[in-house]
C-alpha cells in the first residue's frame, strides 16, 4: 500500500525579489527545509521539515521569508477536523503513541480570561506605586498557628524555614536535558539577580550551578536523577515531583539521544541511555510514605530547607491537598492541565487534568476549611501568561506562580511546539552543541530580569488600583474578582461573584 | 565509639544524638523503630542493635551502617557510597534508585529490590540478597548490579514481574536443587552467567562471604544466571511526532 501522505500545515514563502541568496536561511534550519539547489542556482524549501519556529524569518537579513499556513484543506467537516484526520494518518502509518511539546493547544475555556480585576473609585482611594511603597515580596513556607513567648515574654521564633522571594514568581522546573545549559544558566542568574528561584526539574544539578545554591530549587522526581546530598544541601528549597499539569498520571522518557556528555553526568546515568522516570514513585503508595520521603530529605539536609510537593491538577484536587498538608510538606505547587511539557503524549496531555484556576480555588478553600492553610504556602502554574494570571491566581489563594513557557518565550521560544526532536533552533530544547550556543546566557538572563521587573510593576499597578499595598493583602481576596460570562457552578467553585453582582 | 540508648526516643531525637556525636562509631542500642537512622552519613559507622524503622541509610554518601537484626522497608533509599551490611532481613523497596555503594542481606529482601538503580562510569550500585526477593526485583533497572543467592533452596529465589522495565544493569540469580527461574518480561532475558559475568560480581561475593562467614564451597554449588535488558532504549519505537 501507498504509505499516506500528510500535506505541511505550514509553507515558507520566499520573496524572489529580495532574496539575495546569502544561505544563511539553509546554515540556520537544523531541519533541513532550505536547501541551495546547485543545479538551479535558487533555494530549494522542504515545507514538510518545516516546524514554524521563525529562525530562518528572524535571521533572514532582507526579510525575504515569512511562515504561512498551508491553503491546503480537507472537505471541510466540523466533527472530523484536518488535525483528526491527519492524526490517523500517522498513527496508522507507525503505530506509535502521538507526542507533543508545550501545553495544551486545544480550545478549552481559559477562567482567568473570563475574570475580572477590581479597582477602587472613591472611597479606598488607589494607590500609586511610583510614590508608595508596595509590597510584592513573599515568604514561601508554613506560618505558625500561634505566638509563642518565653517567660520573659519574649517572642519565640517558632518560624520554620521559609523562602524568600522578592516578587511572587517563580521559574518553573525544566530539567537539563529537556533545556540546554544555557537555558539552566540564564535562568539561575536572572533568579538571583531577581531575588526569587529556579528549578532544577527532575535531571540533577550541573555542577557549574552550584554557586546559584540560594536561588535553586532542586528537584526529587520518580527517576531520582542526580539526586544525593551534596544536590539537597547545595539548594534553598528541594521539592518532591509527583506529577505535571502537561501529564498528570504518567511518568517521563528523556530519550537516550538527549543523553549526552554533561547531561549523562548530571543525571549520572549512561550516555545514550533512555532515562526513565516511573508513572509513580514506586516508594509512595499513600500519604504516609510521602510524609517519610519528606522526612527522610528533612533529616537529609538537617531541617534547613523548606519541602515542597508538585502534584498535577486533577479531579480530587482538593482532598489530595489536603492530605499533602497534613503530608509534612511546606509548600504545594499545584500545576494545571495547560502546563508546558518538553514532551507528552497528545492524548494526555489534551485530555487529562483540570485548569488551574478551578483546581487552586478549590484546594485553597478546602485547605482553609480544614484549618491547615497556614501550614503550607500554594504555588500555582500551568499556563501563567502575564502579570494579570498572576494577580488572578493570588486572589484565589495563590502564595505566588511559577512560570515555565512565559520564561522560554523570553529567552527565544517560538512555541513551534517541537521540542520532542531536540533540534531546536533557538539553542533551548536541544543538546546539540551548534545549536546550544546559538543561545547567549547574559542576554537570556537580561530579557528574563526585563520581563519580571515588568510584570512586578504591573502586579503592583494592579495592586494599587484595588488600594492594597501588600501582596498578602491580595491572597485569597476573592472580593476583588469578578467572574464574566460564567454559569453559577464555576462562579461557585471559583468562590467569586459574577460581574456586576 | 559512642554507645546511644534509643528506648523510648523519636527518630528526630535520635537522629540528631547521632550527628551531632562526634565520634566515628555509635552503637544504637534498642533501636525500637526508629526511622532514617545514618540517612546521608559521609564517614564513620553506626552500628544497630534491634530493629530499625523505614529508610535506614537513605542518600548515605559513605558511611557504614551494620544491623545486627531484621530491617523494615526503604533501606538504603537513593543510595550514594558506602555499605550497609544486614545480618536478618529486609523489607520492601530495598536499595530504590540506589547509585553507588553495596548493600549485603543476610536473609531475604521484601517486593520492590533495586528498583530503578543506576550508574555511572565506575560509579556502580552493588546489592546482594543471600536468601530470596520478592516480586518486582529490578524494575526499571538503568544500571549496577543486583545478586539474589537463594542460599537455602528455594524453589523460586525471586516472586514475579522480575525485571520489568529494565534498560541497564544485570540481575544475577543464583538456583540449586532444581529452584526454578522467574517468567521474565520481554524487556529482559536470561543466560546462565559467563565467566565474563561472574568476574564483575567476584570481588562484592569475596566480601559478601567473609562478611557473614559462608563457606565458597556452598555458594559455588548452585548456578548462577545473569539477567540483561534487550534494549537500553525501550522506548525509541514507542511514539510518534503530532
Amino acid at each position: 500500500m501507498q504509505s499516506i501522505f500528510v500535506y505541511p500545515e505550514y509553507e515558507v514563502e520566499r520573496n524572489e525579489s529580495r532574496c539575495t541568496m546569502c544561505r544563511i536561511c539553509e546554515r540556520e534550519c537544523s531541519n533541513g527545509v532550505h536547501r541551495f539547489n546547485a543545479s538551479t542556482g535558487k533555494i530549494d524549501c522542504d515545507d514538510t521539515r518545516c516546524a514554524n519556529c521563525h529562525r530562518c524569518v528572524e535571521m533572514c537579513p532582507v526579510r525575504a521569508l515569512k511562515i504561512v499556513k498551508s491553503g491546503h484543506t480537507f472537505r471541510t467537516n466540523a466533527n472530523w477536523t484536518a488535525q483528526a484526520v491527519t492524526e490517523i494518518f500517522k498513527q496508522a502509518s507507525t503505530g506509535g503513541v502521538l507526542l507533543s511539546s508545550m501545553g495544551n493547544p486545544e480550545e478549552q475555556p481559559v477562567y482567568f480570561d473570563r475574570i475580572l480585576i477590581n479597582a477602587s473609585q472613591v472611597t479606598n482611594p488607589s494607590i500609586d506605586p511610583l510614590r508608595e511603597p508596595m509590597e510584592t515580596r513573599v515568604f514561601l513556607g508554613p506560618k505558625p498557628s500561634r505566638i509563642e513567648r518565653d517567660k520573659n515574654g519574649k517572642l519565640i521564633n517558632n518560624l520554620k524555614p521559609q523562602l524568600k522571594a522578592e516578587m511572587p514568581i517563580l521559574f518553573s522546573a525544566m530539567s537539563y536535558g529537556s533545556v540546554s545549559y544555557k537555558v539552566h544558566e540564564a535562568l539561575a542568574k536572572a533568579a538571583g539577580a531577581l531575588g526569587i528561584y529556579y528549578n532544577t526539574g527532575e535531571g540533577g544539578l550541573h555542577e557549574d550551578f552550584y554557586k546559584y545554591g540560594d536561588h535553586t530549587i532542586v528537584q526529587v522526581a520518580s527517576g531520582r536523577f542526580g539526586v544525593h546530598p551534596d544536590y539537597l544541601n547545595s539548594a534553598a528549597a528541594i521539592e518532591i515531583k509527583m506529577g505535571q499539569g502537561a501529564k498528570p498520571g504518567i511518568g517521563g522518557h528523556l530519550p537516550g539521544t538527549k543523553i549526552v556528555d554533561d547531561v549523562s553526568r548530571t543525571r549520572m546515568i549512561p550516555e545514550g541511555s533512555d532515562a526513565i522516570s516511573p508513572a509513580p514513585h514506586h516508594d509512595i503508595y499513600s500519604i504516609e510514605d510521602l510524609r517519610q520521603l519528606i522526612d527522610s530529605l528533612k533529616e537529609a539536609t538537617d531541617y534547613k530547607k523548606p519541602v515542597i510537593v508538585k502534584v498535577a491538577a486533577v479531579h480530587n484536587i482538593a482532598a489530595i491537598a489536603g492530605g499533602i498538608a497534613r503530608s509534612g510538606a511546606d509548600i504545594i505547587s499545584i500545576d494545571g492541565y495547560r502546563g508546558g511539557t518538553g514532551a507528552a503524549p497528545t492524548r494526555i496531555r489534551n485530555n487529562v487534568g483540570i485548569p488551574i484556576e478551578l483546581a487552586l480555588a478549590s484546594v485553597d478553600r478546602r485547605l482553609r476549611e480544614e484549618g491547615v492553610r497556614d501550614r503550607v504556602s500554594l504555588i500555582a502554574a500551568g499556563s501563567i501568561r502575564n502579570s494579570a494570571d498572576i494577580v488572578k491566581a493570588i486572589a484565589l489563594g495563590a502564595d505566588a506562580c511559577s512560570i515555565g513557557t512565559a520564561a522560554l518565550i523570553a529567552l527565544g521560544c517560538h512555541l513551534c511546539r517541537s521540542c520532542q526532536t531536540g533540534s531546536c533552533n533557538w539553542g533551548i530544547a536541544t543538546q546539540k552543541p551548534e545549536l546550544v550556543k546559538r543561545l547567549d546566557a547574559e542576554e537570556g538572563a537580561r530579557r528574563l530580569i526585563n520581563l519580571l521587573t515588568a510584570w512586578n510593576h504591573e502586579i503592583k499597578e494592579m495592586m494599587g488600583g484595588m488600594g492594597i499595598n501588600s501582596i498578602e493583602s491580595l491572597k485569597g481576596n476573592r472580593l476583588m474578582l469578578r467572574g464574566i460570562g460564567l454559569n453559577a457552578k464555576e462562579l461557585e467553585i471559583l468562590g467569586i461573584g459574577h460581574a456586576g453582582e | 565509639m559512642e554507645k546511644i540508648d534509643a528506648t523510648g526516643m523519636h527518630f528526630k531525637e535520635l537522629n540528631s544524638l547521632v550527628r551531632r556525636s562526634g565520634h566515628k562509631e555509635v552503637t544504637i542500642l534498642n533501636c525500637i523503630g526508629q526511622r532514617y537512622i545514618g540517612t546521608a552519613l559521609k564517614t564513620g559507622s553506626i552500628t544497630v542493635e534491634g530493629t530499625p524503622g523505614n529508610a535506614l541509610g537513605a542518600y548515605l554518601d559513605g558511611g557504614h551502617i551494620l544491623v545486627k537484626g531484621n530491617c523494615q522497608d526503604a533501606v538504603g533509599d537513593t543510595m550514594n557510597d558506602g555499605e550497609i551490611i544486614v545480618h536478618g532481613n529486609a523489607g520492601d523497596a530495598l536499595g530504590y534508585a540506589m547509585r553507588g555503594g553495596k548493600i549485603f542481606v543476610r536473609g531475604n529482601s521484601g517486593y520492590r529490590t533495586g528498583v530503578h538503580m543506576k550508574e555511572y562510569k565506575d560509579k556502580k550500585p552493588v546489592i546482594i540478597v543471600g536468601g530470596t526477593s520478592g516480586s518486582f526485583l529490578g524494575e526499571y533497572l538503568a544500571g549496577g548490579v543486583i545478586v539474589v543467592l537463594n542460599l537455602n533452596g528455594e524453589t523460586l529465589c525471586t516472586g514475579k514481574f522480575t525485571g520489568t522495565g529494565m534498560h541497564g544493569g544485570k540481575i544475577f540469580l543464583r538456583t540449586e536443587n532444581g529452584s526454578i527461574l522467574p517468567d521474565l518480561p520481554p524487556q529482559a532475558s536470561v543466560r546462565e552467567s559467563t565467566e565474563e559475568d561472574m568476574a564483575e560480581i567476584r570481588t562484592d561475593l569475596e566480601r559478601y562471604l567473609s562478611v557473614f562467614r559462608i563457606e565458597r564451597e556452598k555458594l559455588f554449588s548452585g548456578r548462577f544466571w545473569t539477567v540483561t535488558p534487550n534494549a537500553k532504549n525501550p522506548y525509541t519505537r514507542l511514539y510518534t511526532a503530532d
